[in-house]
């Protein structure tokens, strides 16, 4: 059964499980072992009717059945599934149970929702030529096995991409397996990942197979893989060379074929600087390296994101939006957003939770909106300048001739210049510099600081 | 969940005296409350009409569960819970007392075959 590359059980007149695969080992996150004897619908947990209804039929019918369906895994993830039922007889023609059969449609699904016209990959969204440039590499990453190290600042999307990019790959059909690791203390993450041997440590009173183990011919997915350990990056680095690793307490050696993807919203290099990342590891899986753009980069995704999310969500809470007030979109184009996309969802979240009417207006905004600039921490220095209105963010004012912050040094420049300016102006009175400035006196202060003008 | 006087309110789902398969086809839970380990008062059975994780959400919100002992559950409604401070003890497969029993000791593990779920 190991061969066929769809989960496979064998179920018993009782509907227990007799035997399993491993593609339905890794499927459900249960050991054959560990499943026998178990009632078959508590491993695959499908929604295929109340009380196995339907491999009931099969086997008082004898004729086998196929339906499409999903289970949940262990991992809490949801697969469509086509679940194709047959009976077993043994050579007195007596029924002696099930064979279920289950592939999973994750692919095909995906792809039938790229073709009915969703920009990019799966659910993310986009038409800036930054993203543009995402998915024109998503397509040559999932052809190659190589490693892929993804960046991005937080709420940009670096899960959905690793996701996507295992989805049109040929291990598509596999798992894709999601680790955080900073989530975990060193001695649990490498326990996680590896796995451990019974009796490996006080509490392991089983053998656990590891996620490198449950991704077998699948992917796996670090992120937040500037937060390893420096011993785990040298097991980690060593797995990517031989395929190959000791679980946690164990004498023998296991091979796997994974794929591995990794993220961080950290920057890599900097950390090699400092000796916090191994150079080797970082240039292992520097191999393809993709870049998200952070949100204010995006010009024009804005606006396609917050409808795409109104949309959605105006749905789900059963909501009759109708669109918004074009001050609304204005108001979002002032702001960073550091949370980026995720940050953007959450605001057309709360949009539509609160708004009454069938328009959203600036009053369903969340309040930290109004906030003057600078009262959140801002990631690169790419705050705008805004008019100020009785201590609140407005409109922005037309600023043709104002300079861009074309990076970061740059911006830095061009602020101590403006602070100095509105210091002059003033006579070096902070109080009015800072309302000059359109900051508050905590802001201005923090950036005197900042730039050594105290 | 009221740890100083070491109460706690325990939501799991039931399907036939065990653990409920999936959290969003459960149309039964039982709901009880223990006090260091042991039973108080009798268990309440709650019902639901139309089998629907935000309407079992909504529920152990309402009722202040502290702990939640379920079979397989999507990443948004565990993820939802554990944000609102609920314990959720995911993936169980076995009979719904001994889960319950269990979970009151603070001895049951995400994940877990319980004794008496082989046939």
């Amino acid at each position: 059964m190991n061969g066929i590359p769809h989960g496979v059980a064998v179920l018993d007149t009782k509907l227990c499980i007799v035997e399993m695969n491993t593609a339905l080992e890794r499927l459900t996150g249960y050991s054959s072992l560990d499943a026998s004897g178990v009632y078959g619908d508590f491993i695959f947990r499908s929604n295929l009717g109340r009380k196995g209804k339907l491999f009931r039929e099969v086997l008082e019918s004898g004729e086998p059945a196929v339906t499409e369906g999903d289970i949940l895994t262990i991992h809490h993830r949801k697969i469509p599934i086509q679940f194709t039922i047959s009976p077993l007889s043994n050579q007195d023609q007596k029924r002696v149970g099930l064979l279920v059969v289950m592939e999973d449609l994750s692919l095909q699904q995906a792809s039938q929702e790229n073709r009915r016209g969703c920009r990019g990959a799966s659910h993310i969204l986009g038409h800036s030529k930054e993203m543009l440039k995402v998915f024109d590499l998503m397509p040559v990453l999932a052809q190659t096995d190589a490693s892929v190290l993804i960046t991005g600042e937080t709420g940009t999307g670096k899960d959905l991409i690793a996701e996507s990019i295992h989805k049109s790959s040929k291990r598509a059909r596999h798992p894709f397996i999601k680790v955080n690791c900073g989530a975990l203390p060193e001695a649990l993450l490498e326990s996680e990942l590896f796995g451990h041997v019974r009796g490996a440590f006080t509490g392991a009173v089983k053998d656990t197979p590891g996620m490198f183990r449950m991704a077998q011919h699948g992917t796996l997915f670090l992120t937040e893989i500037g937060d390893l350990p420096l011993q785990l990056q040298v097991k980690l680095l060593s797995v990517l060379d031989d395929r190959a690793f000791y679980p946690v307490g164990g004498t023998k050696k296991v091979h796997v074929d994974v794929r591995v993807i990794v993220a961080t919203h950290r920057a890599l290099r900097a950390q090699v600087e400092e000796g916090f990342f191994r150079e080797d590891l970082f240039y292992r899986l520097n191999v393809l390296r993709l870049h998200l753009p952070p949100l204010r980069e995006r010009a024009g995704d804005l606006r396609l994101l917050f409808d795409a999310f109104l949309n959605e969500l105006s749905g789900q809470l059963k909501k009759d939006i109708k669109g918004y007030l074009p001050s609304v979109l204005e108001l979002l184009h002032t702001y960073d957003f550091p949370g980026n996309v995720r940050e953007l969802r959450n605001i057309a979240e709360y949009c539509v939770n609160i708004c009454q009417g069938q328009k959203i207006s600036s009053e369903c905004l969340p309040a930290y909106l109004f906030d003057l600039p600078g009262e959140h921490p801002s990631t690169n220095g790419t705050e705008e300048r805004v008019v100020v209105n009785k201590g609140k963010r407005s409109i922005p004012e037309a600023m043709p001739n104002q300079p861009k912050p074309a990076t970061a040094n740059g911006w830095q420049e061009i602020e101590k210049e403006m602070i100095l300016e509105a210091m002059k102006k003033t006579g070096g009175n902070r109080s009015q510099a800072s309302k000059l400035l359109g900051w508050g006196r905590t802001t201005l202060w923090r950036k005197l600081t900042r730039y050594g003008l105290s | 969940m009221d740890e100083s006087a070491g109460m706690m309110k325990i939501l799991v789902t039931v399907e036939n005296e065990a653990v409920a398969g999936r959290f969003d086809m459960v149309s039964e839970t039982v709901v009880a409350l223990y006090s260091r380990g042991e039973l108080q008062g009798k268990p309440k059975i709650f019902l639901v009409s139309q089998p629907s994780a935000e309407e079992l959400c909504r529920l152990i919100m309402k009722e202040e569960v502290g702990v939640l002992i379920c079979g397989g559950i999507e990443e948004r409604h565990q993820k939802f819970l554990t944000w609102k401070g609920v314990q959720v003890l995911d993936a169980v497969i076995g009979p719904y007392v001994l889960a319950m029993e269990l979970a009151a000791k603070g001895e049951l593990e995400p994940g877990v075959i319980l004794p008496g779920s082989v046939a």
